[in-house]
């Protein structure tokens, strides 16, 4: 493609129905007690 | 739902639903910006900047990642499998409601939570270890972060802790994680030892410059605490290893400049790092305002430059807000979760009484209940329960919403006094530094591929 160049494949979907094992890290413990992020916790599973 | 963005003056869309990214042309970011694929609007909105050659081309790659369901992806947000139950699985223990330190930005109200100063007692804090293996039923990992005030003047009763939390996680078939937020004015040899052997996470506070440290992180006596600090944490990072800590730093309208304090921090040897925003009332001198946030913006792209060259260059570290994983992520159910404050994962005060988190400790309206009576006001835990992404008017069509979270229920309560209205300063910082992250991770993924890129 001339004008678009692909980074990274959607991945999300894949855990619509899956109900999470509730087993990762609470965010606020790994390190910003202030600043709530999730999308840089780690997958206990992977 | 797309995000299309520029980033030091590279153009990239990042697919809501999907978590897919792709690096754009300014002609595709245009296009995107009308919000329409209609070939025909596309040409006479553009007709000035572009050909309709070009138009059309950029436009049916668009069409064939839709196609192909890589761009434009769609599911029904309303089935993704809630979080429902309340299993407590962590735990902020306030070991020690007093400080040697008096930093003005500190929540903790310089340590006390606005209450009277006090360590909690070893009975108490088994209490607390014993309250987490019942109430976690289902969970194997348990958190348990110890926090003050300063934890370290409390150090014995967190070692006698850890022994404790050892010894129980066999019966019930558990496993501790043990953390520690520490400002490292106190950290004997012994005390590092410890740490090395016993502790998943060590938070050090520390603010980067001198100046800047010094200026907002002084002792009762009015001292700067830097020099003790740097000198303890830099000998623990030395012993740490491959062992996860992480050098916190604080950041405030004294110091928009904050990209010299991670290079300080660099400097002084340290490769886990995470600067974040002061929250404070807004009328202080030193609070983040709205009329900052451009100068912040052009910060974290700076930052991100030098993360990016640094890491190029064999000078790898590690910025807390730039790690993104869009592979193996977490999953909807833990985005939909959020930090899981006020239903699994509590604060609990050094007399015992548990909070929705750190950050409600003494705020006796969020008082869930104590270690003896149990949790009494599971009302409120429900609310905390169900207060996600999906059901907050501001995140719900965010673009960030998959990534953020929701952001700070404490924050949202301190500045709009509802859990569910998130506070806007700390969404414009939290999007920015995502699509920060998210450059960084896309420039890194190509040099990867290319190493001339």
């Amino acid at each position: 493609m001339k004008h678009i160049k692909v980074i990274n494949k959607p991945s999300l979907i894949k855990s619509v129905q899956y109900g999470g094992c509730g087993e990762c890290q609470t965010s606020c413990q790994s390190a910003c007690k202030t600043s709530c992020t999730v999308g840089n916790q780690k997958c206990e599973k992977k | 739902m797309v995000h299309s963005f520029c980033v030091n003056d590279r153009y990239f869309v990042y697919d809501v639903l999907g978590a897919s990214l792709f690096e754009i042309d300014e002609l595709t970011n245009d296009i995107i910006k009308q919000d329409t694929t209609e070939e025909n609007d596309l040409i006479s909105a553009l007709a000035e900047k572009y050909s309709t050659e070009e138009i059309k081309e950029s436009l049916s790659e668009l069409l064939e990642l839709k196609s192909e369901g890589l761009l434009f992806c769609e599911f029904d947000e309303g089935s993704i499998k809630k979080p429902h139950d309340m299993t407590v699985k962590s735990l902020c223990l306030h070991v020690a409601h007093d400080c040697n330190l008096r930093c003005a930005y500190c929540f903790a109200e310089t340590g006390d939570f606005g209450g009277q100063r006090g360590l909690m007692d070893l009975e108490t804090g088994k209490k607390a270890i014993d309250f987490l293996l019942k109430q976690s039923v289902g969970r194997k990992n348990l958190e348990v972060d110890f926090f003050g005030g300063e934890p370290f003047m409390n150090f014995d009763v967190v070692k006698e802790l850890v022994n404790y939390g050892r010894e129980r996680e066999k019966e019930y078939g558990k496993e501790f994680r043990f953390t520690v937020t520490t400002n490292a004015m106190i950290m004997k040899q012994e005390d590092i030892d410890f740490m090395n052997k016993e502790m998943y996470n060590v938070v050090v506070s520390i603010d980067g410059r001198k100046e800047v440290h010094d200026r907002l992180r002084k002792d009762a006596g009015g001292k700067g605490s830097y020099d003790t600090v740097l000198k303890n944490s830099k000998k623990f990072v030395e012993q740490r290893g491959e062992g996860q800590y992480y050098a916190r730093g604080t950041f405030s309208a004294y110091n928009l400049d904050f990209s010299e304090d991670v290079l300080s921090l660099i400097d002084n040897g340290f490769e886990q790092i995470s600067i974040e925003p002061a929250v404070v009332d807004e009328k202080l001198s030193y609070a983040i305002k709205e009329e900052h946030l451009p100068a912040i913006g052009k910060e974290y792209e700076k930052l991100a430059n030098i993360y990016l060259e640094k890491r190029k260059n064999g000078q790898w570290f590690n910025f807390f807000h730039f790690m993104i994983d869009l592979e193996d992520g977490p999953c909807l159910y833990k985005r939909l979760s959020g930090c899981g404050a006020g239903c699994e994962y509590l604060a609990v005060s050094p007399e015992g009484d548990i909070y929705p988190c750190h950050q409600f400790v003494g705020n006796k309206d969020y008082l869930l209940g104590t270690l003896d009576e149990g949790l009494k006001r599971k009302d409120i835990m429900e609310q905390f329960a169900c207060n996600n992404v999906l059901s907050k008017d501001e995140c719900k069509n965010c673009w960030a919403r998959y990534l953020c979270s929701g952001g700070c229920s404490a924050s949202a309560y301190k500045f709009n006094g509802s859990i569910s209205k998130p506070y806007k300063i700390s969404c414009e910082l939290e999007k920015k530094r995502l699509e920060c992250a998210l450059y960084a991770r896309a420039v890194e993924s190509q040099d990867a591929i290319d190493p001339a890129i």
